[in-house]
């Protein structure tokens, strides 16, 4: 291992095993919590208060503080869900396995909220709550693809078995990835093109951008909260006949 | 800047605060199920142990 420091590589270890993997996301909770929680006032209050209202749109534009980043985070996790399923299936590592599985709700959760608010969005400025457009399709298919894995893990009771078909499943699915991100550019529909995430500069005002990127690193952290707490929740289930559980519960009386 | 005209939204106020709430919701959710679902899980280990002793 020449490629990661020495350190890093013991931490990775380290997270790999079950009891300090639930101990250490425990006490990272807390942290994790109050850094979420000071990035959301943040970005509400330079989003709903301080930026300026839309020269076109007027305040309803202010739902993008959430469509946006939710629509990352549909993305983002869901790399993560398939990085976290393949690093499972190749080297056996059961907190990778986890990850993966931990991660499909709340990638679901963002998928949906993205749906949602566009839609509150688009009736007002579209005159359509729906249309079968490129972006809206896609996003719709991740959506199900979400939903895919998690039934197909819930459906195989061997929890090793399932995590092995809910990594092809979700390798698979990644195919879905780019076209999600393209899809306003291929096609030309309703859905308007990027304004932030494209090579010249992002064509919104700083007061706008800001709150916004805000929002994003937010809901990253919002990621690892929600993820780890299923996980936690996850490795419980799974490690329920184990001699560290049995401690663990015994020391806390 | 006064508060009836920040819940007004500039008359998008229903579509603005519906995304906002829902998505509240939703987020909510999403981290008091796996909390709930594993006090319940170690409740259920705790009796299983107790009746067993």
């Amino acid at each position: 291992m020449f490629l990661v420091p020495d350190s890093v590589g013991r931490f990775f270890h380290r997270m790999a095993s079950p009891p300090h993997f639930y101990a250490f996301s425990g006490r990272l909770m807390p942290w994790l919590g109050v850094i979420f929680l000071l990035l959301v006032g943040a970005g509400l209050y330079g989003g709903l208060v301080l930026a300026p209202p839309d020269y076109q749109q007027g305040d309803s534009y202010r739902i993008i503080y959430i469509h946006v980043p939710s629509a990352w985070m549909s993305l983002f996790i869901y790399v993560m869900m398939a990085a976290a399923g393949v690093i499972g299936l190749v080297w056996r590592i059961k907190l990778a396995e986890i990850v993966a599985i931990s991660s499909a709700p709340v990638g679901a959760a963002f998928t949906f909220i993205a749906l949602v608010t566009g839609s509150l969005w688009g009736k007002p400025m579209w005159g359509t709550w729906w249309v079968w457009d490129a972006r809206l399709t896609s996003e719709l298919i991740l959506l199900f693809l979400y939903l895919g894995v998690m039934a197909l893990y819930s459906a195989i009771d061997d929890k090793r078995v399932a995590s092995k078909a809910v990594a092809i499943l979700a390798l698979v699915g990644v195919v879905n990835i780019p076209v999600i991100h393209y899809s306003v550019e291929w096609w030309n529909t309703l859905h308007q093109g990027p304004t932030v995430t494209k090579m010249d500069k992002p064509s919104i005002h700083i007061s706008m951008l800001v709150p916004l990127l805000t929002m994003a690193v937010a809901f990253k952290f919002y990621y690892l909260i929600a993820m780890l707490q299923r996980a936690r929740t996850e490795l419980l289930q799974r490690e329920r006949n184990s001699q560290w559980l049995k401690k663990l519960l015994e020391s806390e009386g | 800047m006064n508060w009836q005209d920040f819940w007004a939204m500039g008359g998008y106020a229903f579509y603005v605060w519906m995304a906002y709430g829902l998505t509240l919701v939703i987020l909510v959710i999403n981290i008091v199920i796996p909390v709930w679902q594993r006090k319940r899980f170690i409740q259920q280990i705790r009796n299983r142990q107790k009746r067993s002793n």
